[in-house]
């Protein structure tokens, strides 16, 4: 069975900078693929282009394809990629509060959704509103359609928002960052609702995050972006348990687990470079513990590792640096 | 808001900019016209000629001469010096004066703020020309008429803007970080707020500063500036207008001068405005 | 527990919103009855969520907000009634580290700047070699003095944050959030600085966090607030919690660890409106343990003096 999103060897451009270089991945259905990596890594840009939205802030891919299900959305006009968004991939925000129209009420903004892209009437699209409201756990699901956005909090918008992504049937769900702005109870809460939905409906969801405990806690596999490539790409459990990346690796020691001990928590010493002043060869290799000569040469391949994964680095796997 | 904000760098920024440059060069020659007016001229503004009246330009009088004789560059270039001081004067009194109201009122609040902000929304509603007017008719026409004048039609507008600012800023967490270590109001408003309010309230000082030549000159046009035979742009103006058929020259040149260099004043600060990166900061949120 | 450097008793903030045209006066309590001890050289966590009033304790200990009653004890001596010039050399002891990297640096300011207002403020002498001094201390360069804070990524300007809070050897800080607006990766080298700056100059931390996982690695005693009251005070990184609430925080910080995972019964709920607080426990609407008198009743914090509990169904 042919992947529902893949991206081959994509990169993309804004003006003269190149932010992504050569991105693969895959997504099937039923799964969940934790897309991670320190700020200024490019992973907000790989869901950009993954939605085709990159016109909107001026980027462009300029090699590789985004196929989703078997169609190229490189190639597609920007009509056919419209009439795929909201309808057939679903896309949640990291900041509910600017995602809702403040002068509209909550369920005619959900409506809307199923109203333009399953051709519902008003009646039927309010049926299924109140419907995902109660899969969403949303209490008195009626009441708070009738309600306007500011009269909720975060963790309730953040559900509104979800409801909306899911309101036009889609098979696959960007959500970037979605629960960074809430509080950790209510974090977990909608990490539990998602994930639940991704395996109950056969959906595929590309989870954006920086929190290593929520991609532990809920996905499949696991990509690492640094620098605007993808450094390592494997299942969940061998990438926590023996990561081949060194950066993979460092980024996993940065937060403490109940084990830790005082003074074993180390940070990864410098910053990410910007798209200006990209390093020569493996672009991690002046904060990496483990280069050598090589590593500023010559930039490493991303080949197979492992029990399918993928890393991109001259001396992958354990070892002491 | 980034270290461009500084504003001695960023005039030289404003000059980088093509409209910036012609704005700025225009002023650059309006104010050494203005200061080395007795150097570059070899006539004096005063001296009546009779029988030289009239004259339309020539190599020796390049505008031409006025009703009495007396060439109209060189008045032109004096009238500069009245028109030019009072205006910046008087701007640079109301900003002294609006910015410690605004200050104040900004940074501690409570009746004093009150009081201040509902003096400052009264003067608003009023046109600048209307207060300056009564102000002039009860200091009695003259320089120093119409440099209060100007100075109180101006005050709202600084106070304003700087009370504006000085409250967004008293929220910032370096203003917090500063009482955490010790400081005192005097501290944070002087080294904290004032500079960082500076460069919005400097750019629209140097707008108004356009406006109040406007109104300098309406003022001297209706007789309430300097008196003769002292020249000011407005006062010439005045006299011209009764010649405005017999020879357009008198009234032509001190209106365009006060035309231009109100437009280069505006070019000039809209160009500063983007050098310093502070479009947002100019017109306080109400 | 060593001698307590800092003793906070009964702290209450009220703030009162001004009400206007059609709208009510409102008021609510951001911090209810706080009482706690950071002992010399200990670092106490407060952690909780949104709302739990954290931030507001954070700034009444060090009276950058008056507290509406309670007091406030730097080795014995009470910061709430000290007058202007007292608190001014009071403040030499104790500085803050704020959230901000960005708004917590004047843009106007360069480096140097920054790390020499507390002397300025003070009405001090700048040592000779003080800024390369304390540059070096919190891991940055001495050519960074002359630069502007914009020129400098996050982790960089909270190293400076931290440079000017340690410029006058003061011996207690306040850690608002220090490193919740950074990366990981920036996070730890952070908080590993704090944790070597404080076994080298024998610091004293009040550490406010939202993130339980890292308080935990950090602090040797935890206080748990919610909705502006403590409902437990952990007596080390160990101990097992007692107060629901605890246990639900606990839960809700997914390990980075795939063999960990876990189905939670998750917290119903949000944390209700400070401005129409309960009259009985304010965690009730949401504890799975809640009867009848955790409604009507509000439970005191007690039990074991070194595990105090406000819960009456503790686990």
């Amino acid at each position: 069975m042919s992947p529902l999103l893949e991206l081959q060897g994509v990169s993309v451009a804004i003006a003269h900078a190149q932010l992504l270089d050569g991105i693969s991945l895959r997504l099937d259905r039923g799964q969940i693929l934790g897309l991670v990596g320190e700020s200024g890594s490019g992973k907000s840009l790989t869901a950009m282009a993954a939605m085709g939205l990159l016109p909107l802030i001026g980027g462009r891919v300029t090699t590789g394809a985004i196929r989703f299900d078997g169609q190229d959305m490189v190639q597609m006009t920007e009509a056919q990629r419209r009439a795929l968004r909201g309808r057939r991939i679903g896309f949640i925000t990291q900041n509910p509060m600017t995602a809702l129209d403040p002068v509209q009420r909550i369920g005619a903004q959900i409506d809307v959704v199923s109203r333009l892209h399953l051709g519902l009437s008003s009646a039927a699209a309010r049926a299924r509103t109140l419907e995902l409201m109660t899969q969403l756990r949303i209490p008195e699901a009626g009441a708070v359609a009738e309600a306007w956005p500011h009269q909720l909090s975060g963790g309730m918008k953040q559900r509104i928002v979800i409801a909306m992504a899911l309101a036009g049937e889609p098979d696959l769900i960007i959500a970037d960052e979605p629960t960074t702005a809430l509080d950790v109870t209510v974090q977990a809460q909608i990490i539990q609702i998602l994930a639940a939905l991704v395996r109950d409906r056969g959906l595929a969801l590309l989870l954006i995050t920086h929190d290593m405990g929520v991609v532990a806690q809920v996905c499949d596999r696991v990509a690492v972006l640094y620098a605007g490539r993808l450094a390592e790409e494997r299942p969940v459990d061998p990438i926590f348990a023996a990561p081949a990346h060194p950066y993979t690796r460092a980024l996993t020691l940065c937060i403490p687990r109940d084990d830790t001990a005082r003074g074993a928590l180390h940070g990864i010493p410098g910053a990410v470079p910007t798209a200006l002043n990209y390093p020569s060869g493996c672009r991690f290799h002046p904060r990496c513990p483990k280069a050598v000569s090589a590593c500023s040469a010559t930039q490493p391949a991303l080949v197979a590792y492992g029990e399918d994964g993928r890393v991109a680095c001259h001396l992958p796997g354990p070892g002491a640096p | 808001m980034t270290a461009a904000a500084r504003p001695a760098p960023a005039v030289l920024r404003a000059f980088r900019r093509p409209v910036g440059a012609l704005a700025g060069a225009w002023l650059l020659l309006v104010i050494a016209a203005a200061i080395f007016a007795p150097l570059l001229s070899p006539y004096e503004y005063d001296i009546q000629t009779l029988k030289e009246a009239y004259q339309p330009p020539s190599a020796a009088h390049w505008l031409g001469t006025d009703e009495f004789g007396r060439d109209l560059l060189t008045r032109l270039m004096y009238g500069a010096r009245t028109s030019l001081s009072v205006s910046a004067i008087a701007i640079l009194i109301s900003v002294l004066c609006g910015m410690t109201l605004g200050a104040a009122a900004g940074y501690f609040g409570g009746r004093f703020d009150r009081l201040v902000t509902v003096v400052v929304d009264l003067t608003w509603s009023f046109p600048e020309i209307l207060i300056a007017l009564i102000l002039v008719a009860i200091i009695g026409p003259g320089t120093t008429g119409v440099l209060v004048a100007i100075s109180v039609a101006y005050l709202a507008q600084f106070t304003r803007l700087t009370r504006a600012q000085i409250m967004t800023l008293k929220g910032e967490t370096f203003i917090e970080a500063a009482r955490s270590l010790g400081a005192g109001s005097g501290h944070i408003l002087f080294r904290h707020l004032l500079p960082n309010a500076l460069a919005p309230v400097l750019v629209s000082a140097m707008l108004a500063t356009g406006d109040a030549i406007i109104l300098e000159a309406t003022l001297g046009f209706f007789g309430l500036g300097a008196q003769p035979p002292t020249p000011s742009w407005g006062s010439m103006m005045s006299a011209g207008s009764a010649l405005l058929f017999k020879s357009p020259g008198i009234i032509l040149f001190p209106g365009l001068a006060v035309a231009i260099t109100v437009i280069a004043i505006n070019l000039f600060g809209d160009a500063l405005i983007a050098a310093l990166d502070i479009r947002s900061r100019m017109r306080p949120p109400q | 527990m060593s001698q307590p450097l800092i003793r906070v008793e009964g702290l209450s903030r009220r703030f009162d919103t001004g009400g206007g045209f059609l709208k009510a006066p409102r008021s609510m309590w951001a911090v209810r009855d706080v009482s706690l001890a950071v002992g010399q050289g200990e670092v106490l966590g407060v952690v909780g969520e949104s709302g739990c009033g954290k931030s507001t304790l954070a700034r009444l200990v060090l009276r950058l907000i008056e507290p509406t009653s309670g007091r406030v004890l730097l080795d014995g001596t009470d910061l709430t009634t000290l007058g202007a010039a007292d608190l001014r050399a009071a403040r030499r002891r104790m500085a803050m580290v704020f959230q901000d990297p960005y708004s917590s640096l004047d843009p106007r300011y360069t480096v140097a700047d920054v790390v020499t207002e507390p002397f300025v403020v003070q009405r001090r002498p700048v040592p000779p070699g003080a800024v390369a001094e304390m540059l070096e201390a919190v891991g940055l360069p001495a050519s960074a003095a002359a630069g502007y804070p914009h020129q400098l990524s996050g982790g960089q300007r909270q190293r400076v944050g931290i440079a000017r809070a340690l410029a006058l050897h003061p011996e207690f800080l306040v850690l608002d959030e220090p490193t919740a607006s950074l990366d990981v990766s920036i996070q730890a080298q952070i908080i590993e600085l704090l944790s070597g700056l404080r076994d080298r100059l024998g610091l004293t931390y009040l550490f406010i966090s939202h993130d339980l996982g890292l308080v935990r690695y950090f602090c040797d005693r935890i206080v748990v607030m919610y909705l502006g009251a403590v409902v437990e005070v952990l007596p080390d990184t160990t101990t097992a919690p007692r107060h629901p609430y605890t246990r639900a925080l606990m839960d809700s910080s997914f390990s980075p660890d795939p063999a960990q995972r876990r189905t939670l019964a998750p917290l119903a709920g949000e944390i209700p409106s400070p401005f129409a607080l309960p009259a009985g426990c304010a965690f009730a609407d949401r504890c799975p343990r809640a009867d009848a008198r955790c409604l009507a009743e509000r439970p005191p914090l007690d039990g074991d003096p070194a595990h105090p509990t406000a819960c009456f169904h503790p686990l």
